[in-house]
């Protein structure tokens, strides 16, 4: 192995990573201001956060937010896996391409389309627009995403142990139950938690099939930030990052030691 | 075919159609009808009560007059040359930014890269919006760039940046970076260094085995980053909404508005019918080079 990094390579990874994070150090840093202009720094101030606890509309927002998503995304777990599952294991059906064409289509269709279809539709069949119209148009697209993680995992594992649990007797749901579903769990989960961020994140589809009494987080923030830079906005912005960054670098930690155990464990079993 | 496993195929078949297939051909059929003053907005709505002579009434009232008036108000036409426009360049300008990241990546030693890959997926899972945002203060007039800029010396007035079309390539490139990186990166990860090194020892110089081996190596990642970063670029509503201003024109803007703003729904449907024939292209051309992919791996 001949891998050497150059100055070429050292310069040009530093350069990106500076690119990717400054933006959101650089609004990480303007939320702790105490100045109301957002590029003038007028010394060190918890006073946005303050204000963010005490601004009701944006903690209902929050509310909502969190309510979409969490019924949202645990729709399009269960949805998204059972298309998986058939997309991957049911062999030949009538209407099996323009299933896998439906599973598919989301995944590129622009925003603006899918929440404009939507609206369409729930105007036509007389629909109340609210949470509950956000929630279903949320999992129509999340299912997707979680279908084609979960079909990926599905495509990899071995069918041996499936038909072996059948062979020894068990029905194929208590197959699914005690075999294929512990071996997804991952998948799944990461389908859930995929789905669980496109629905915090979404204000275009959002916006078209909400109605005049609920409001989200990203179309309130979208709606304030359209006046300008704030710095309550920054504050939110840190809050939100944060969380994210605890959960991805936690979930990180957790699967490298999941996989050092399984090594550990693989290496102890060879020496038996 | 037990009961259990229909339902297994026929919940979320039917979930799809319900809430994806429906919903589109409704756009299809509103984009062939006209405005009216009236709830809902267009005509001819469809009856079902009548039955078939309702339907053939239905039909024959459809008209294409959206479309043709499409062509020739230059607002449309202008706006999907320019988000075609602007969704080429900022892919070529994303993968010019990507690619010496990724190739960077490939080269640094092994226990650095999950954590790498970490930071470069981070970003991903961050809100979109957000990370759009935090370039609203970076850009402007009196922002932190030109601010930067000023007191450096390079330049003695402010750069305008915020409100143009500038603004959207950097938005475009800062958000999609990672959808870029990711499968370059996956390309010449599994690039076998022997071939530089033969490359080389053959009397090559760096740029020359650079150029003969390790880019036509990485073909497959660039193709399929060009294309995950172009096809949502062209339906992009956000970037241009936020950092573009009213000077640039992008369709998405252009159906949003059509829809809020002028409550013109037909046209708006008609909008997003054509912005879905253009895309069908490199849609379809995704798929093919996916497909080649995954079976010169097997």
């Amino acid at each position: 192995m001949n891998k050497r990094l150059s100055w070429f390579n050292v310069t040009s990874l530093s350069l990106g990573f500076a690119f990717l994070y400054l933006p959101m150090l650089i609004l990480i840093f303007y939320s702790f201001n105490a100045s109301k202009l957002v590029t003038v720094w007028a010394g060190f101030s918890t006073k946005w956060y303050v204000a963010l606890m005490h601004d009701q509309p944006f903690l209902d927002a929050a509310w909502v937010t969190l309510k979409v998503a969490v019924s949202s995304s645990t729709l399009a777990t269960v949805l998204g896996t059972m298309a998986a599952i058939t997309l991957v294991r049911a062999g030949r059906f009538p209407g099996r391409t323009l299933f896998s064409g439906m599973i598919y289509a989301p995944l590129v269709m622009p925003d603006v389309i899918t929440g404009l279809s939507l609206l369409l539709l729930f105007i036509a069949i007389g629909l109340d627009r609210g949470i509950f119209t956000i929630m279903l148009a949320h999992t129509t697209f999340s299912m997707c995403y979680v279908s084609v993680v979960v079909s990926s995992r599905l495509l990899t594992f071995d069918r041996s142990l499936e038909e072996a649990s059948m062979d020894l007797g068990a029905s194929s749901f208590t197959t699914f139950r005690l075999v294929t579903l512990p071996i997804i769990l991952p998948a799944v989960v990461s389908g859930w938690l995929l789905a669980f961020t496109l629905s915090l994140d979404d204000l275009v589809i959002a916006s078209f099939t909400t109605g005049p009494s609920s409001t989200t987080l990203p179309i309130k923030i979208f709606s304030a930030v359209r006046l300008g830079v704030s710095p309550e906005i920054n504050a939110l912005s840190t809050l939100m990052i944060t969380v994210v960054a605890v959960g991805v670098v936690g979930a990180s930690l957790v699967s490298k030691r999941a996989i050092l155990k399984q090594q550990r464990e693989e290496q102890e079993g060879e020496r038996v | 075919m037990n009961l259990r496993r229909i339902m297994l195929i026929a919940v979320p078949y039917l979930w799809l159609v319900a809430l994806f297939l429906v919903p589109f051909l409704i756009v299809v059929k509103i984009s062939l009808s006209t405005t009216a003053i009236a709830i809902p907005p267009y005509s001819p709505t469809f009856d079902l009560a009548q039955g078939w002579a309702g339907f053939k009434d239905f039909l024959s009232q459809l008209s294409f007059d959206n479309f043709t008036f499409l062509t020739q108000d230059d607002l449309y036409w202008k706006a999907y040359l320019s988000s075609l426009q602007i969704a080429a360049l900022s892919t070529l300008f994303t993968l010019i930014v990507a690619y010496p990241i990724a190739y960077g990546m490939a080269r640094v030693p092994d226990e650095w890269r999950p954590t790498l890959l970490m930071l470069i997926i981070l970003p991903f899972w961050t809100s979109f919006l957000i990370r759009v945002y935090a370039w609203m203060g970076i850009l402007a007039d009196e922002g932190l760039l030109n601010q930067f800029l000023m007191w450096l010396g390079v330049i003695s007035k402010p750069l305008h940046i915020m409100n143009t079309p500038k603004a959207v390539y950097i938005g475009i490139v800062y958000t999609y970076l990672p959808f870029m990186i990711l499968p370059i990166y996956a390309a010449l990860d599994k690039m076998d260094e022997s071939l530089n090194e033969a490359a080389i020892d053959l009397g090559a110089s760096r740029l020359s085995a650079f150029w003969l081996v390790t880019l036509p190596m990485s073909r497959p990642g660039v193709i399929a980053g060009c294309f995950l970063v172009f096809i949502p670029a062209l339906g992009e509503y956000v970037i241009p909404q936020l950092l573009g201003g009213s000077k640039t024109l992008m369709i998405g803007k252009v159906l949003w508005d059509e829809f809020f703003s002028n409550r013109d729904w037909p046209v708006a449907s008609a909008v997003a019918v054509v912005l879905l024939v253009i895309l069908i292209v490199p849609i379809v051309l995704f798929q093919r080079n996916q497909q080649k992919q995954q079976e010169a791996e097997s």
